[in-house]
């Protein structure tokens, strides 16, 4: 289930990267809104620091190209389906190429709050094209290891209400009204994102982690799994 | 060609494209003044040109930050906000949307820059395909003299300079520019190329471009589309006013 190295790509090799150089282990937390995620990445950052290595995390949306735009354009509320997607995607090829890249090369472990499967379950929950955005983002590097936190929809409902207190409109779909008002869009609208990544976890090696156990248990689960990598 | 969706609403999507200095925009700003003398509701688009993507286009481009598949993507994100807010509506209404430039730029410049071409004709596989796609072919020497004659300073990556084909910005936008045409002209088959003659006389040129919209279109024009009153014109400018 866990892949060893050299790192390879999906299918779209990138420009003047030569793969033997990237020493580094590519580790990829995923999971739908709310499940959990950063918890678990900050809680294994500071062990793998603590054993010795060094890690860059990174996570969706905070590239130094598009990370600025992509947050701009979502507060004015104006982003098509296709466009968010892209817009995404330039941000995960900038962030690939700047720094995941780079820091695989100098050795780090990257650890990374989503990749590219987020990114395309969001696209195929609003109706994309399944093949499409697998190839638009096939110039990805296949990671050692994916932790896909799996949650049924209504645990993720009560973690957004103890936990934030409020529905987000783009967490709950409301760019594309699946539901009437915050609530039935977002369930509607998970419900999807769940299906999608669930229907990818095979494909793409995903190693599925039950999101209803404790964060202890949960870190505990990874750590076990991460340890085996190096 | 089967990479684009058919366009199956009531308006038309024209495109133009070739090389810089090949004289496209010239041509297509007097094809829809043309259209719009005959009241046609006539809208246009360029390309690079979406409000949303503009500003970090521009200070990507600014701190040279782009790789080939990052300028590729952005172009594509910007091309995509263009079409799901403006073109598509507009088609939808019945409109003549008049685009410069369009997928085809990507298919050729974003190859040279290294991208394959198979990855990005997937990435523009949402994009309606045109109902007319004109190519103006243009001798490099040609547009290169264009080029320099009209404007004082070539811009970074307009000259292709991320390429590292030369050092001199003039002779990397020669060999940029060359390579772009070689594209261009070996798509022309696979996308449905109506190729024109840049060459000839600018009146020429928009005869030859009016007769293939006329022959292509002209049931369409006379019909389906969206077509304007004198009365809807003048309440429609007198509204642009207010805004």
């Amino acid at each position: 289930m866990l892949l060893k190295p050299p790192l390879t790509f999906y299918s779209e090799p990138l420009a003047g990267v030569d793969q033997d150089e990237l020493q580094g282990k590519l580790i990829v937390i995923e999971g739908p809104d709310s499940v959990g995620r950063s918890t678990q990445v900050a809680r294994l950052r500071a062990w793998l620091e603590h054993e010795g290595h060094a890690v860059l995390d990174t996570g969706m949306a905070r590239g130094a190209l598009a990370g600025k735009g992509i947050s701009q354009a979502k507060d004015g509320n104006l982003l098509g389906p296709i466009t968010m997607t892209l817009f995404y995607a330039t941000d995960f090829a900038d962030r690939l190429e700047n720094e995941i890249i780079p820091a695989l090369r100098a050795g780090f472990v990257v650890l990374t709050d989503r990749y590219i499967y987020s990114l395309m379950a969001r696209a195929i929950a609003r109706g994309e094209d399944r093949i499409w955005i697998e190839r638009v983002a096939s110039f990805a590097l296949v990671p050692h290891a994916i932790y896909y936190l799996r949650a049924e929809v209504r645990d993720l409902v009560t973690r957004v209400v103890l936990g934030r207190g409020s529905f987000d409109h783009w967490e709950s779909g409301m760019d594309m009204r699946f539901g009437t008002d915050m609530h039935d869009s977002f369930i509607r609208y998970q419900t999807r994102v769940i299906r999608a990544l669930d229907r990818m976890a095979k494909r793409y090696n995903f190693v599925v982690v039950d999101a209803a156990k404790t964060p202890d248990q949960i870190f505990k689960e990874l750590q076990r799994s991460i340890a085996k990598l190096f | 060609m089967p990479l684009l969706v058919p366009n199956r609403h009531r308006g038309k999507l024209i495109v133009v494209e070739g090389i810089d200095g090949s004289g496209k925009s010239t041509q297509l700003s007097l094809l829809s003044q043309w259209l719009r003398s005959q009241r046609i509701a006539v809208a246009f688009s360029e390309w690079n040109s979406s409000p949303l993507v503009r500003e970090t286009t521009r200070r990507a481009k600014k701190k040279n930050m782009f790789t080939p598949v990052t300028f590729s993507l952005i172009h594509a994100t910007d091309f995509a906000d263009r079409l799901e807010r403006y073109i598509t509506p507009l088609i939808k209404a019945g409109a003549v949307v008049c685009a410069d430039r369009y997928a085809y730029t990507a298919f050729a410049r974003d190859v040279v820059r290294g991208v394959s071409r198979k990855w990005v004709r997937n990435l523009y596989k949402f994009a309606v395909r045109p109902n007319l796609a004109f190519y103006f072919r243009v001798p490099l020497e040609v547009a290169i003299g264009r080029i320099l004659g009209g404007r004082n300073a070539i811009k970074y990556y307009e000259a292709g300079m991320d390429l590292e084909l030369s050092r001199n910005v003039e002779e990397s936008f020669r060999i940029f520019q060359g390579r772009i045409l070689d594209e261009y002209e070996a798509m022309i088959q696979e996308v449905g190329f109506h190729v024109i003659d840049a060459t000839g006389s600018i009146e020429e040129q928009q005869q030859q471009m009016r007769d293939i919209v006329m022959q292509e279109l002209g049931q369409n024009l006379r019909n389906g589309i969206l077509r304007a009153s004198q009365g809807d014109i003048d309440a429609a400018q007198a509204a642009a006013h207010i805004l």
